[in-house]
Parts: C-alpha cells; sequence; structure tokens
C-alpha cells in the first residue's frame, strides 16, 4: 500500500467536515473519489498533503507517518498535487514554474537538471512550446496542464488530481484522460477526484465514495454505480445521478 | 547557469566598479561625498531588494539593520578601537543576527501586518537605544579623533571608508543576481507568486524567508558602520529614521522590484532628482512632496518600475536587464 | 507615588479616548477595505491646522469648529480615494501601503511649505474641574466627550443608516455586497472619508491640548497602528478600547519607570501582540 488512510476526522469550528474516513491505495493503481459538492473531498486532500492537520487518524505514506506534517515536508516525501483551482506562479515563465516541482520535489534538483527535466515533462504535456511564456498568460486549459506538468516534474510516488478534468472539452478530456493512464504507466499511484463520471468510472482501479465527510462506499466502478447508498447521496444531485445512472 | 557569463550580471558590477574607480582616481573630496550617499542608497536598496523583490515581503522598517548594525559597529569602533573591518562585520553580524532571531517569527505575518510588524521593531529599538548606556543613550556615541590616526588622520580614513563602501555595494550586488539565479532563489520567487502553493511543491517556505531577510539584513549593518564612521557620530534620531526606509523602497520601486539593475537605477534616479530638487529655488520646500508625487505615480501606472517596465515591453532585452 | 499615580492614569485614559478616536479612523479604513491608510497621520496634522486656522480667522470655537473640521475631512478623504486609492484597490497591499504614503509625503510636503516647522497653538483655555482628589483639565474632559459623542455617531451611522449598513455590507462582503447592487466604489469612498474624518477631528481635539506642527501627526499614527493591533484590525470599538489602554498605559509607566521607556514598552506590545495574537486582543472586525 502507497497510502493508507486511517479513521480521519477534520473538523472547523462547529462542522465535521470528515469523520473517521479510511481507504487503502495499492501502488500503482489509480483511485477516483467522487461525492456530491460539499462532501469533503477537498478537505481529504488537504489533511492528506498537509495543508491541515486533523483532529483525529492517521495518514501513512509508504510506510511512513505523515499525519500533520507542513507540506513542504510531504511534498519531499514524493506526493505532489494538482489543485483544483490552478495557482501558476504568474510572473515566472512556464519553465520556471515546473522546475519549481523539479527543484523541490521528491529529488531536489540542481537548476541545470531542473531545466532539462523540465523540458522533458513540459513534452510530455504538450506545452513544450510555451516554455518561455509568462504562466500568467495561459489559458485556462493550458493552466490546467502547466499544474500538472508541475507536480510531475516533482517525480512523485502518488500524485493528487483534484479535478484536472473541470472546465476541458470533450476532446481535451480525452486527450487528459491518455496522459493519466500514461503517467501510471511509468508506476505513480493516482489519487483523483472528478466530478466528469464517464471519464473517472473509466479510468479508474478502484473509486470511494464521499458524502457529507463520511466514506459511504468503496469498490470497483461497476459496483459503485449500482450501490443504492451511492444513488441516494447523489439524488439530491440530479444530474449527477443521471450521469451515474448511465454507466 | 554561469554567472559570470551573463550580460545581466557584469552590467550593474561594471556601472558601480568604474564610478567608484574613477572617484578614487580624482580624489576630489565632493565626488567622494556625492559618490558615498549615491553607493550608501544603492546598497541599501538593493539589499532591502533580496527581501522585498525576490519573496514579496514588504519591510518598511528596514532601516532599523541600518541602525542597530551601525551602532553596533560604531560602538567597537570608537568605544574598543576596532578596526573598520572589524567593526563593519560586527555590525553586519548583529544586524544578520537579530534578523534571524526576529525573523521566524515576524515573518509569519502576511502583508501589511508584516509591514506594520517591522515599523514597530523599529521604533522599539530607537526607543531602546535611546535608553542603553553602552550606547550612549539618548546622547549616542562620539567618536574621539584619534582613533582616525589608524587610518592616517581623518582625510584619509574617509577615503578608506569610501573604498570600503565601495567594495560592500559590488558585493550586495552580486549576491542579489546570485540569489536571484540560484535554485534558493527560485524558491524565494515562487514564494513570491504564492506561497501556499510553492509550500505545497516542496519549498521550505518559512526557512527560507528567514534565510532571505537575514542575508538582506547584514549589508545594511555594515554600510551603517560604515557611514556613522564617517559622520564620527551616532544618535538614535540619525540611525532610526522611518523616511530612510521608505525611500529604499521608493527607489526600489522606482527602478524595479525583483531586478537586480532596478534597485540601483531608483536608487540613482530618487538622489538625483532630489538633489536637483533641494537646489532649484521653486521646489526646495516641496522636494518631499514631489517625489511624493512621483511614488503615487508609479505605484498607479508603472507598478514594476523603470527596468521591469523595459523588461516587459522589450523581451529580448531580459537578458542584459536583470 | 499614589499621589502621582492617580492623576497621570486619569490624564492618560482622558488622553486616550482621543487616541481612540484617531485610530477607529485607522481601523474602519482597514476593516472595509484591507488597506492601511499610510497618510493618516498628515490627516491628524491638517486637522489640527484646520481647527487652528477656523479659530484665529474666523473666531470659531475650537469645539464648534470640530463639525467644520469633521466635514472637511470627509471631503478630504474623498479626494484621496479617488485619486490614490481607487486604482490599486484590488492591487496587492504594497501598491495602497505605497500610495497612501505617497499622500502621505506629498502633505508634508506641501505642508511644510506652506506652514514652516515652527509650532502653533490654540489658545482657549477652559479651566479645570475638580473631583475629589483630582484636578482634571477641562479641555481633557471635552476632548473625551467628544470622542465618545463622535464613537457613538459612528456606531449610529453604521448600524441605523442605508449607508452605513451599506459600509457593513461591504467590509464584509465586497463581491457579494456588489452583486445586490451597492455602488461599492462610493461606499469605499465614503469609508475612506469618514477614516480621515474622525482622524481630522482628533487633530483638532489634540490642537487644543498641545502646541503643534505639520509633523505632529507622525506619533499618532504610530499609536494608532498600536491600537489597532491592540484592539483589533477592523474593529472600531476595539480601536477605542485599544486608546484607553493605551492611554492609561501611558500614564502609568512613567510612574515607574523613566518616561523614555514608554516608548520601548508601547512598540515591545505592539510586536509581541502582532506575533501572538495578531487579531488583536479583542479579535478583529
Amino acid at each position: 500500500m502507497i497510502l493508507q488512510v486511517k479513521d480521519i476526522t477534520k473538523r472547523f469550528g462547529g462542522l465535521q467536515a470528515l469523520t473517521e474516513v479510511s481507504f487503502d491505495l495499492p501502488e500503482g493503481h489509480i483511485l477516483g473519489l467522487i461525492g456530491p459538492n460539499g462532501a469533503g473531498k477537498t478537505t481529504l486532500f488537504n489533511v492528506i498533503n498537509g495543508v491541515y492537520p486533523p483532529e483525529a487518524g492517521r495518514v501513512i505514506f509508504r510506510g511512513q507517518d505523515i499525519t500533520g506534517l507542513p507540506p513542504y515536508e510531504v511534498a519531499r516525501r514524493g506526493l505532489a498535487r494538482a489543485h483544483q483551482v490552478v495557482r501558476p506562479l504568474d510572473d515566472l515563465t512556464v519553465q520556471e514554474n515546473v522546475m519549481v516541482g523539479a527543484c523541490f520535489g521528491r529529488e531536489k534538483h540542481s537548476l541545470s537538471r531542473a531545466t532539462r527535466l523540465a523540458g522533458e515533462v513540459l513534452a510530455q504535456v504538450g506545452l513544450k512550446e510555451r516554455a518561455g511564456q509568462l504562466a500568467g498568460l495561459l489559458n485556462v486549459a493550458q493552466k490546467k496542464r502547466l499544474e500538472l506538468a508541475r507536480a510531475l516534474a516533482a517525480r512523485p510516488y502518488l500524485l493528487l488530481l483534484d479535478e484536472v478534468l473541470a472546465g476541458l472539452n470533450p476532446s481535451e478530456i480525452t486527450a487528459m484522460i491518455e496522459t493519466i493512464r500514461a503517467i501510471r504507466e511509468e508506476g505513480i499511484s493516482i489519487l483523483m477526484i472528478e466530478h466528469v463520471m464517464q471519464a473517472v468510472m473509466n479510468v479508474s482501479d478502484h473509486i470511494i465514495v464521499l458524502d457529507y465527510g463520511l466514506l459511504i462506499a468503496r469498490g470497483t466502478p461497476e459496483e459503485v454505480a449500482n450501490n443504492p447508498q451511492v444513488i441516494e447521496a447523489y439524488l439530491g444531485d440530479p444530474q449527477m445521478t443521471a450521469r451515474l445512472l448511465a454507466e | 547557469m554561469q554567472a559570470w557569463r551573463q550580460p545581466g550580471f557584469w552590467l550593474p558590477l561594471m556601472i558601480v566598479f568604474l564610478w567608484g574607480l574613477a572617484v578614487l582616481l580624482i580624489r576630489q573630496d565632493t565626488a567622494r561625498e556625492t559618490a558615498f550617499t549615491l553607493l550608501m542608497c544603492v546598497g541599501l536598496a538593493s539589499s532591502l531588494n533580496i527581501l522585498l523583490g525576490y519573496t514579496g515581503y514588504v519591510s518598511f522598517g528596514h532601516i532599523v539593520f541600518f541602525g542597530l548594525g551601525g551602532y553596533t559597529g560604531f560602538y567597537f569602533l570608537s568605544q574598543h578601537n576596532w578596526s573598520l573591518l572589524a567593526s563593519s562585520l560586527a555590525g553586519g553580524g548583529l544586524s544578520a543576527g537579530l534578523a534571524g532571531l526576529v525573523g521566524l517569527a515576524v515573518l509569519r505575518l502576511r502583508g501589511a501586518y508584516f509591514a506594520l510588524a517591522t515599523i514597530g521593531i523599529n521604533e522599539a529599538a530607537r526607543a531602546f537605544v535611546s535608553n542603553f548606556e553602552p550606547f550612549g543613550g539618548a546622547t549616542g556615541l562620539f567618536i574621539n579623533f584619534s582613533a582616525y590616526e589608524q587610518y592616517g588622520g581623518a582625510g584619509p580614513a574617509l577615503w578608506t571608508a569610501f573604498t570600503f563602501l565601495w567594495l560592500i555595494t559590488l558585493i550586495v550586488l552580486a549576491t542579489s543576481f546570485l540569489v536571484k539565479h540560484s535554485r534558493f532563489g527560485l524558491g524565494l520567487l515562487a514564494i513570491r507568486e504564492d506561497e501556499d502553493a510553492a509550500m505545497v511543491m516542496g519549498v521550505k517556505a518559512p526557512q527560507a524567508k528567514t534565510i532571505a531577510y537575514v542575508i538582506s539584513a547584514f549589508f545594511p549593518g555594515m554600510i551603517g558602520t560604515l557611514y556613522f564612521f564617517k559622520n564620527g557620530n551616532v544618535e538614535p534620531s540619525d540611525a532610526f529614521q522611518l523616511h530612510m526606509s521608505i525611500e529604499s523602497l521608493v527607489m526600489v520601486m522606482l527602478g524595479g522590484q525583483g531586478t537586480v539593475l532596478g534597485p540601483m537605477v531608483g536608487a540613482i534616479t530618487y538622489q538625483g532628482l532630489r538633489g536637483y530638487l533641494l537646489t532649484s529655488p521653486i521646489f526646495k520646500s516641496l522636494h518631499l512632496a514631489v517625489a511624493g508625487l512621483i511614488l503615487l505615480l508609479i505605484v498607479l501606472f508603472v507598478p514594476a518600475g523603470a527596468v521591469g517596465w523595459v523588461r516587459g515591453r522589450f523581451p529580448r532585452w531580459r537578458r542584459v536587464l536583470e | 507615588m499614589l499621589a502621582q499615580l492617580l492623576p497621570s492614569l486619569t490624564d492618560g485614559l482622558l488622553l486616550g479616548f482621543v487616541y481612540g478616536v484617531a485610530a477607529m479612523g485607522l481601523s474602519l479604513i482597514w476593516g472595509v477595505m484591507t488597506v492601511i491608510n499610510l497618510s493618516h497621520g498628515p490627516v491628524i496634522a491638517l486637522g489640527m491646522f484646520a481647527t487652528y486656522l477656523l479659530f484665529t480667522h474666523l473666531g470659531l470655537n475650537p469645539y464648534l469648529g470640530l463639525v467644520a473640521v469633521a466635514g472637511l475631512g470627509l471631503l478630504l478623504g474623498l479626494v484621496i480615494y479617488g485619486a490614490a486609492v481607487h486604482r490599486v484597490i484590488n492591487a496587492p497591499h504594497l501598491s495602497s501601503l505605497l500610495a497612501t504614503f505617497a499622500v502621505n509625503m506629498i502633505i508634508i510636503g506641501v505642508g511644510t511649505a506652506v506652514f514652516t516647522t515652527s509650532p502653533h497653538n490654540i489658545d482657549f483655555p477652559l479651566g479645570s474641574l475638580d473631583l475629589g482628589p483630582l484636578t482634571l483639565p477641562a479641555t481633557r474632559l471635552v476632548a473625551a466627550l467628544g470622542a465618545v459623542a463622535f464613537t457613538a455617531g459612528l456606531y449610529l451611522f453604521l448600524y441605523f443608516t442605508r449607508p452605513g449598513k451599506a459600509i457593513r455590507a461591504v467590509a464584509n462582503n465586497r463581491q457579494a455586497a456588489e452583486l445586490m447592487g451597492i455602488p461599492s466604489a462610493w461606499i469605499l469612498g465614503l469609508s475612506f472619508g469618514l477614516g480621515t474624518m474622525l482622524a481630522a477631528v482628533s487633530g483638532g481635539l489634540i490642537a487644543t491640548f498641545f502646541p503643534f506642527t505639520i509633523l505632529s501627526g507622525g506619533p499618532y499614527e504610530l499609536k494608532s497602528f498600536v491600537i489597532c493591533v491592540l484592539g483589533g484590525l477592523g474593529n472600531p470599538l476595539g480601536a477605542l478600547l485599544g486608546g484607553l489602554l493605551l492611554g492609561g498605559l501611558e500614564g502609568l509607566i512613567p510612574t515607574f519607570m523613566p518616561v523614555s521607556w514608554v516608548p520601548v514598552v508601547e512598540f515591545g506590545l505592539f510586536v509581541l501582540v502582532l506575533l501572538v495574537r495578531p487579531r488583536g486582543l479583542l479579535g478583529a472586525k
């Protein structure tokens, strides 16, 4: 198991965001994390990579307890993240953005090695021609690819993807799915939050479902799609349910 | 990324090197005095830039390092007859040490809170020094003229101080460039752009910021020692002037924050303008107002400063105008 | 020592009311638009001069003149907002800090040229009041009362008038307020104006106690920073209480330590509170 999440509980004042969430992620797998809006998915990511410490529970990454470690410590152990709301370093070039990932990620490259690595990763995500542009000038889809490139440049063992498909058109989605598959081929494990049902059902090995901070289901995509609890959770969200039932 | 091959490294260094050399060769007192003030401004502005331009943390009270470091260095110079080199290093060391001690705590504050805290630290330091007997309390310290004998008299001593300042300014500019183009500097720039994202990417923000703070504090400490040595005395009201801090800030903004050349350009332009205003009959009493107006126009319309604007407009020149 | 303590403390507390009003101006602007007005000091000084000029040239009772000074302060704030702050309201904090500082430099520069640096004085003695063991100068008492009056007025305005409620809405969530049709630019300008109004008024009050120059606003600006941090930036009531706290400390400390240590304690406390409880002793907003 590359990641073991045990009984994570997170509160914000009076609001219980996560309650005793537990799951395991085997190495080399793609685990999809779905759930209605406000279920606590991004909060779970924030706890895993150290942005917030949990009130209770443990996060074990590659056998090490990383609960409560600050984000930079988690990053250095090989856990990278692409955010839902992209955060490019606007006044730096695309290449420099990716170099930050390379220099401060798991492998701590020097500037020259980072430059080369950045070039490779940018080619992988299809941003090579834009390497010298200022990151703030990219469009949303390009920024998403930059976000992914930055995370990959850190040479992570585990990649947390938060809604990387949001806002993309169908052909962009297909391309991104291919990229995600290719990343898994390289041996990187992936935990991804997604709302684009067809995509996440297709690409994931297993799915876990969060609702109001509770883990209500886990299993293969087929099992989850037919789980009555999951359907009920999404009944509050008719669009979701329709898509789910279309599987 | 060899620094010595980059034109952006050599340009500011060459300018300062040649200029200082010219002054030393002409051996004229007024030229030296003007150059001293200018080099001091360049040094202070460039040091501030290492914090402000690279990490985005705005220090309004940066002068405290000039003041406390200068006081310390001057203390060793005047009371214990240390050499100029040793005293300056002591001054720089104290400032750096203070930055290290206070940095981790103060840099947890963001934005305006940080700015206010730096003002508070400066005022606290000034008030403290006014009460601190070894530093002469409210009257300050004086140097015994005999201390200048070490350097062959008052005249040569001033030339020595100038040479020292010239060398320090070169070192500050070089440091500024090397930091910017190092792995460490990349981390700082990431912090400036988005500190939280930088941390998620693995940048150890608290430590990195503190190191930048320490580096930015060291040089003003040395410069302060030289300045007070030249003046022959130091008192609390001279050493912690908030408006000197702000003027450094203006110089960095005017020239272009985050660049190596910017603070230098800003310092020279600001001082030049100030000199002109002070000697012109019309603007004499209004120089502060005019400076304020310029600052306002820059902030409102050209926030990247002169060098920043040129770099934006003419990307080809970016390698030269670092 | 006790004989010294009580009058010193009381004097400090009365002054504290006035400090509080000044700090409230700064706090209001910060709370509504997250801008720290670095022209706060010179505006206080302008308040001093305005009161003085109305007194010497129009023979206007300084306390009545305060109403005019308040109006002028409000107008000045609208001008400063429009000219310097509006453009950078959404830019990083450094921009608004520098913009307001630039205004500071401009006011001081022009002020020095026009008024010179020689001290001015408002000679309007009101005698004193005997309250048991204390003899209180009436100017201090009237100023404290004036401060309380302005504070009450501000609260009534913010909670019971439409513009006031709009200001609170914008302070709470500017985007939501705009979506509800509140013209945020005008409200921000008005808030800034209220902030400078309070600063000018406090200046006028201070002018009745102490001689002043165009540079006199500086120390009060610093005190305002300290008070706002103590009371919580964005919390006007906190500013008043913070003012009393600071005034009290200023009155209390000289009975135990040489007066020159007061700034050390003030600024030490300032930095300490910023580090330990940046939301202030009373919490922000």
